[in-house]
């Protein structure tokens, strides 16, 4: 299984106003391959979202940069690309699902604009044939009677009819990678399963490769099969979803997943009080002060994490994580 | 792709219909009573603009009668002015100009507005930097004196007076526009245009602008009603094309006798303010009904 998506090394800087540098993604690695589903967790402001403007290239330029690494997509490093070939590579090879659907679309332009506009930037087609492959896309994403809603204005449509324009959007060039930003977290929770559903299902017709980025464990557990945690942008655990969700090794994996309620339970049973994590995820002003970036929050801390910043080990057959717990060095310390 | 994808939600509910947007627009416009009497008003007068002077093909310059003949007399239904012109004529003929240097100078002062404000706005750092420095210093000139250097500079016509008014009144505008686009450029279905590929001028030309069109519109049918009080105030300068009658300059050379005669003075007086009132009443009712707030009602 060779990888079609390969991110190696990633890091990405900001510039603050006091003029130091943060750096929000600090070496991150991973690879994909087509067909497959990674999700990546974490909590807001841990770097997921700004990882897939890095795969886009669509970092805010100025005060962001990518700082180094690579992004091999088939092969072609994207970080090495002109901006004319990203145009080209965004839509087309690459797309992105939008966290917010509400917001996502523009206003003024009917839904079957918006969806034939993908087609007619990267396939040159005419008007006619984008409002007809924007028709059979909302066909795709199971909107009813798509010949009159392909006429409609977002504010027309509700919020998980968006988000299936949205999908339609993204996958109108039929990209190898897509890459759907916390998808579902604007939408109601009956809404969430049928655009995960639909996901799987488009994703099997056209062997995408596809990035979930979420904080929502059910969503992993559902659509993807490899799991990267990250946490303020570095990858703390990755694991295949099964093992990661049975077996979790970093603390801070374990506390994402005792964060998640159990509905199996039997409820007259005496069942564990909801587990949270206390603090906050780190601000990018506190970024790169060496040692762990998650021990002041982290109950099993030692002086070695607050000191050092521990390097990713293997914790298992295919599991790796990046904590002094698992680290043989330790105990050398 | 023929997908057996789950079936439509059926627990999504039905779309009720909803108005295209301009219909909308046109609904809440149409509400607002003051501002149907401003387009109707502004239509007639557009109207007699383009007939008058098929009706009456006459020199406007030229004497019709008795000097200073007051309203009503000998036939003359305004009088006639100290040259014994008739007011009739003089406020048919007078409109071209007013019109045309109201709707010139407007088209001037948005394009040379939407082209900073869209530019500085959208591309930020030191494009915005040297755009805004340009607007501030065109901003804090004193717009008349400014307007009557240019006049002056290229001889005065219709040509150069509209492009005097455009060029005093672009920088609100550019500064509209500019906040509109440093709203708008950080918002989602932006981005999302950018993560398909779209290059910038796609982005700001087709994407964001028309997203900032209502308070645009508004902006340029208030313009218009500036623009034709600074081409009366001009006129009344001597700042006009001679060889092109206008209702400001109708009133500068009547000003002397206005103790013995008020309708030469008058009637122009009246005809500019009927005229930017009208527009204003438009621009009145574009802007609530751009408004979403009032839309609901």
């Amino acid at each position: 299984m060779s990888a079609l998506l390969e991110v190696r090394g990633l890091s990405v800087e900001f510039d603050l106003k006091d003029g130091a540098v943060s750096r929000v993604i600090d070496g991150l690695n991973f690879e994909l391959a087509a067909g497959r589903t990674l999700g990546i967790v974490g909590e807001s402001g841990c770097g997921k979202s700004m990882t897939a403007l890095a795969i886009m290239r669509l970092v805010p330029v100025p005060p962001g940069r990518i700082a180094e690494g690579a992004i091999r997509l088939a092969g072609e490093n994207l970080l090495d690309a002109t901006e004319a070939r990203m145009r080209e590579v965004r839509g087309n090879d690459v797309s992105m699902i939008f966290q917010e659907p509400m917001t996502s679309l523009n206003p003024v332009y009917t839904i079957g604009d918006q969806i034939g506009e993908t087609v007619r930037l990267h396939q040159g087609l005419g008007r006619r044939h984008a409002r007809d492959r924007a028709i059979e896309m909302l066909r795709a994403v199971s909107i009813p009677a798509p010949e009159k809603r392909v006429d409609e204005y977002p504010h027309q449509l509700s919020g998980g009819m968006r988000q299936r324009v949205m999908i339609a959007m993204a996958l109108a060039c039929r990209p190898r990678v897509l890459i759907a930003d916390e998808p579902t977290t604007a939408l109601d929770v009956t809404v969430q399963a049928q655009i995960f559903d639909l996901l799987k299902e488009l994703q099997q017709q056209t062997e995408a490769a596809v990035i979930l980025i979420t904080h929502d464990m059910g969503a992993i557990a559902e659509m993807a099969q490899r799991v990267v945690v990250m946490y303020a942008g570095r990858k703390v655990e990755e694991a295949p979803v099964d093992e990661m969700l049975t077996n979790p090794k970093h603390p801070y994996t374990r506390g994402l997943i005792a964060c998640v309620p159990h509905l199996e339970a039997d409820p007259a049973l005496e069942r564990p009080p909801l587990m949270e994590i206390p603090g906050v995820v780190p601000s990018v002003a506190e970024l790169g002060r060496g040692g762990c970036p998650f021990a002041p929050r982290c109950a099993e801390a030692m002086d070695h994490c607050r000191r050092d910043m521990p390097p990713e080990t293997a914790v298992g057959e295919d599991h790796t994580a990046a904590c002094w717990l698992y680290s043989e060095t330790e105990a050398a310390a | 792709m023929t997908a057996s994808v789950p079936a439509a939600p059926a627990e999504e509910p039905v779309v009720i219909e909803v108005e295209r947007p301009w219909r909308e627009v046109w609904r809440m416009f149409r509400a607002n009573r003051a501002a149907v009497a401003g387009l109707v008003t502004l239509l007639l007068i557009v109207l007699v603009t383009v007939l008058g002077p098929f009706v009456y093909p006459v020199d406007p310059f030229a004497a019709a009668g008795p000097l200073l003949l007051p309203p009503g007399e000998q036939g003359f239904l305004l009088g006639t002015d100290q040259q014994g012109r008739d007011l009739v004529i003089g406020l048919l003929y007078g409109s071209q100009s007013t019109l045309t240097v109201g709707a010139a100078a407007a088209a001037i002062t948005i394009t040379i507005g939407i082209l900073f404000g869209a530019l500085a706005g959208y591309y930020r750092g030191w494009v915005e930097e040297v755009l805004m420095r340009i607007t501030e210093f065109f901003q804090v000139l004193p717009p008349l004196l400014l307007a009557m250097v240019v006049v002056l500079l290229f001889s005065p016509s219709i040509y150069s007076i509209s492009i005097a008014i455009g060029v005093v009144s672009w920088p609100a505008t550019a500064r509209l526009v500019r906040a509109e686009f440093l709203r708008l450029r950080e918002l989602d279905f932006v981005k999302a245009e950018r993560a398909i590929g779209a290059r910038n001028a796609r982005i700001i030309w087709t994407i964001i602008l028309p997203n900032a069109a209502p308070p645009l519109i508004v902006s340029a049918a208030l313009s218009v009603g500036i623009a034709i009080l600074f081409e009366a105030g001009l006129a009344f300068l001597q700042l006009s094309d001679p060889n092109v009658m206008s209702w400001g300059y109708l009133i500068s050379v009547n000003r002397p006798q206005i103790l013995e005669a008020w309708w030469p003075v008058t009637f122009p007086g009246l005809a500019i303010f009927i005229t930017v009132l009208s527009v204003s009443l438009i621009g009145d009712g574009l802007n609530d009904a751009f408004n979403p707030k009032l839309r609901q009602r």
